[in-house]
């Protein structure tokens, strides 16, 4: 019966995360049709950082093996490990997020805000609602925290676990996305 | 799916991959030694072999017992994103070209070899 | 930032009600409340509301909240459906009705708002939550939380929708779809269109849970026995109206978002200037509206289905086409939705893609209504009150499809976008479809969830007035839109176009009538239940595996999960002959929670405050829903288990009333 319920569970939110992507999906749209409406201000060439854009990428996606191998440690029932692993990944997303918002922070300085163009509202939007959901998986690895902490690895704190990792692996997933098409694509067009 | 929890070969070979294939993405624009039609196709082909990669290694998607009811439904999730995406695509450069000034039109059809 | 801006936002005295309608609006809402309070303190019942409906994660529970709210959002949207033709019927020349133009604007947009997302989809959530797990053989939903939960954002969506009578005094003026540039704060500068945004946010999240919920369950949740196709129709029309939700919702709430965003942080995805584009508004919102419309009709081919089957003693005829004509209507739905905005200028290829893709969907349901006619070819037809509904189904939604096929044409539709015509399309479809499956779905299901039938004289009479209200109502608008007359005109010089419109007000008189004839037969069927008692669970000889139950069903469905062997699961085990249930099991419920009501007050707050732009509020309203949802989330003790001793129990008794 406890089968049957984890199996639900997971399943169920294996739907949800298609509806994030999905929701993904349109920002992606909106994005692919207003990059070029810059309105006179800046264009994408201007403004995309590729050496910090590709560091940011390789901090996320040793977060995504980071937060894998953790999964693994937990079925061998390694508190130590799953604990020791969840932070490198949680200090791993720390890390791209704190430069994310220091690349925005710096377009900001120099007058270069979401409303500006339609252009920046949709790569600020698009960029934004990922790191959004980085900082949802950071607020939700220290609930994390605390449930192994007072609880250990019972069969429901494996069962958080793996859903976690499922959603931080999609958000690695969402981003190569972001890589290629917003500023690979942004520097070759 | 549940169940599947993959070895650390498996992450590690996944982790290693996508590195190589963001690496050589990344290097494949700053060297750009091909036209912009081609390098950007590449560049999308090399993010769908990633998004493969780590659907296989850290997803394990597709290989749990049947009915496979996740990949099921990621690929048609993947169907309607297309469809949203490339559908959008389509249909607002059609608008944009009939509602762009005439010098913006000449503009566009030189720019599209018409 | 003073404290007082904090607390208070953008709101001031002058928002509060001073004008006719706002007034009456707000005492009509206090009147309502206070009518509640005084019956449930009058009757001592407010220790049974709570524990038995509020905190309730029982799908047969939750459904019938659904029809209640549901109900009365109904109501209001027939109100403004009557203001509406008022104003049309007097605004000639040199009058201009009794409604300014701006009010009229607000009438129809939240008219359209309300039928659709709280009207219809509360209906037709309110069947998936009662009566899809008994078909399936099941106890409850996957999640029973979260069926809670999404409920009570519902009614969250519905009080904002409600909430603009009491503070603010305006709604959005902007259509129900509320489309770019007019939204945008330029043009659209009051709370309007901010009740809009906030409304359907929180109503649609919920729907979002409901059709995840719903999904899983029918995936994972059937009785053994029961693959794919041995489910009933209407759980196969369930499966692919949750698919499309699934799908679809995530748009629009990405795209009332960037809407939001250019109101509430002045980005530019839709503005006039900066590079904004409002076409792709128009675009994104038509993928989700599209869509949506066939969320609304699936689950009423379903009901047809089973409701056609069972009244005319008969298997459906050509099961597996019914089954690939839900899934291909399902597809094809996501792929038509520039018929929207033909005249928007694509161009003709784009067009044709879109106007061929229209045309096809019209052959998917129409082998559906082939097959429920050939179903009823030889059938020792029951010409009960459902199959009234459905022979008025069959009629009114032809014809309207017909009218849909027509405008597929993009050049028909360059006449008629935006017309009379396309106004009587959608309703035709609307109404003839989705509105009369739930009648129909009303008076057949009525009996299992309360033990009594409703009365048959009176649900005929009912049926009558709606249908030949609503031809009087909407043949004079096609008319109307030959003849070239546009959508929401709140005044107009020619004296032509009166006569129809004020016929189309009589037809509107006659719906009203029968709308009251079925609150009547509610009243009148309960004051004779004891003629009418369902004794057996099985009133209308039916097929599948609901009906094997007992009237109402005990809160755990069913006492052993019944094991199927083929489809009809219920009318062969009649012809098998039933077993007798010898050994009974533990069974493990849900608990009851308050979280779902919590959760779903602290978003109410937080969509308020955006409204006003109340900051502390929005924080309060914000961190308390997180909060309560990680509350949730290390809450263990979320079960109970029945012994089987119990369940005895409770089935002895049941056999001996």
């Amino acid at each position: 019966m406890k089968e049957e319920v984890n199996d639900r569970t997971f399943f169920g939110f294996w739907v949800y995360l298609m509806t994030d992507l999905l929701m993904f999906g349109g920002l992606f749209a909106a994005f692919a049709v207003l990059r070029t409406n810059s309105f006179g201000g800046v264009t994408e060439k201007d403004i995309y950082n590729l050496p910090y854009v590709l560091l940011e990428s390789v901090l996320l996606l040793t977060s995504s093996f980071t937060a894998g191998l953790a999964i693994l440690s937990s079925t061998k029932g390694n508190v130590k490990a799953v604990i020791g692993l969840l932070f490198a990944t949680f200090l791993l997303g720390v890390s791209f997020l704190g430069m994310e918002l220091y690349e925005f922070s710096n377009l900001f300085k120099e007058g270069h805000t979401f409303q500006k163009s339609a252009f920046l509202s949709s790569y600020f939007t698009l960029v934004g609602t990922h790191g959004v959901h980085i900082l949802v998986g950071l607020i939700w690895m220290i609930i994390l925290f605390i449930y192994i902490l007072k609880r250990g690895l019972t069969k429901s704190a494996l069962r958080k676990l793996t859903l976690f990792s499922l959603f931080w692996h999609f958000l690695d997933i969402v981003w190569i996305f972001i890589f290629t098409i917003v500023y690979l694509m942004g520097v070759s067009l | 799916m549940i169940n599947l929890h993959g070895t650390v070969k498996s992450y590690l070979i996944g982790f290693l991959l996508s590195i190589i294939l963001s690496l050589i993405a990344y290097n494949l624009v700053l060297t750009h030694p091909i036209s912009n039609i081609s390098l950007i196709a590449l560049i999308i082909i090399i993010a769908f072999v990633q998004l493969f990669v780590q659907l296989i290694f850290f997803i394990h998607l597709g290989q749990d017992s049947p009915p496979k009811w996740h990949l099921i439904f990621f690929i048609s999730t993947f169907c309607a994103i297309l469809a949203i995406v490339v559908g959008s695509i389509w249909i607002m450069s059609h608008l944009n070209y009939n509602m762009t000034p005439k010098q913006m039109n000449q503009y566009i059809k030189d720019q599209s070899g018409i | 930032m003073n404290l007082i801006n904090l607390i208070f936002g953008r709101m001031t005295l002058n928002d509060l009600p001073h004008a006719w309608f706002t007034i009456g609006g707000t005492a009509s809402l206090i009147g309502l409340g206070a009518l509640g309070a005084a019956l449930l303190t009058y009757l001592k019942r407010w220790k049974w509301i709570w524990n038995e409906w509020i905190t309730s994660t029982d799908p047969k529970k939750i459904g019938i909240m659904y029809f209640i709210v549901a109900a009365f959002m109904f109501l209001r949207g027939l109100i403004d459906a009557g203001m509406i033709w008022l104003q049309q019927s007097l605004a000639l020349g040199t009058s201009y009705g009794y409604l300014s133009a701006s009010h009229f604007q607000q009438i129809f947009t939240s008219h359209g708002d309300i039928m659709v997302f709280f009207a219809t989809m509360g209906f037709l959530v309110g069947f998936l939550n009662l009566v899809m797990p008994l078909q399936i053989g099941a106890r409850d939903l996957a999640f029973p939380f979260l069926n809670s939960l999404g409920f009570w954002l519902y009614v969250a969506g519905a009080i904002l929708m409600n909430m603009f009578f009491v503070f603010g005094g305006e709604f959005a003026a902007a259509g129900w779809l509320a489309q770019a540039p007019l939204s945008e704060l330029q043009f659209s500068p009051g709370v309007g269109v901010d009740y809009w945004i906030w409304s359907l946010q929180v109503s649609g999240l919920g729907t979002l849970l409901a059709g995840i919920n719903f999904l899983v369950t029918i995936v994972k949740m059937r009785a053994p026995g029961m693959t794919l196709m041995r489910m009933p129709l209407f759980v196969w029309t369930t499966l692919c109206s949750s698919v499309l939700i699934i799908t679809v919702f995530p748009v629009l709430a990405i795209t009332i978002t960037m809407l939001t965003l250019d109101r509430y942080l002045g980005m530019n995805f839709f503005t006039t200037g900066n590079g904004g584009n409002s076409m792709m508004y128009i675009n994104l919102i038509w993928m989700w509206g599209h869509p949506e419309v066939y969320i609304l009709i699936l689950p009423g081919f379903g009901i047809f289905s089973e409701v056609v089957s069972t009244f005319s003693h008969k298997k459906l005829a050509g099961y597996t086409s019914l089954v690939l004509a839900a899934i291909s209507v399902a597809l094809l739905a996501l792929m038509v939705w520039l018929h929207h905005f033909f005249t928007m200028g694509a161009g003709a290829d784009v067009n044709a893609f879109f106007g061929i893709s229209t045309m096809f969907i019209a052959v998917p349901t129409g082998v559906q209504i082939l097959n429920w006619i050939f179903t009823m070819f030889r059938g020792k037809i029951a010409f009960k009150t459902p199959m009234y509904w459905f022979l008025g189904f069959v009629s009114t939604f032809t014809f309207g499809g017909m009218a849909g096929v027509l405008m597929a044409s993009p050049a028909a539709d360059f006449q008629l976008h935006n017309s009379l015509f396309l106004v009587a399309h959608f309703h035709t479809m609307i109404i003839g479809g989705a509105l009369f499956g739930i009648f129909s779905g009303i008076t057949y299901w009525f009996p299992k969830f309360f033990g009594f039938k409703l009365n048959e004289r009176i649900g005929k009479y009912a049926f009558w007035c709606w249908i030949v209200g609503f031809f009087l109502s909407f043949i004079p608008l096609y008319i109307l839109g030959f003849m070239g007359v546009t959508r929401r005109l709140d005044h107009y010089i020619n004296p032509a176009w009166r006569p129809l419109f004020i016929t189309s007000g009589i037809g509107f008189t006659i719906i009203m009538i029968g709308a009251l004839l079925q609150v009547v037969q509610i009243l009148v069927s309960i004051k004779q239940k004891k003629q009418n008692y369902d004794t057996t669970g099985d009133p209308w000889d039916g097929r599948s595996l609901e009906w094997a139950t007992s009237s109402p069903p005990p809160f755990y469905n069913f006492a052993i999960i019944p094991e199927v062997k083929s489809r009809d699961a219920f009318w062969e085990m009649k012809k098998k002959g039933i077993k007798k249930i010898t050994k009974y099991e533990d069974i493990t419920l849900p608990k009851n929670t308050p979280m779902g009501l919590y959760v779903s007050g602290f978003i109410f707050l937080f969509g308020f405050a955006m409204v006003w732009h109340m900051t502390l509020l929005a924080i309060v309203g914000f961190l308390g829903a997180i909060t309560c949802v990680i509350i949730r989330t290390f809450d263990e003790d979320t079960e109970y288990v029945l012994k089987a001793s119990e369940v005895e129990k409770i089935e002895m008794k049941r056999k001996n009333l």
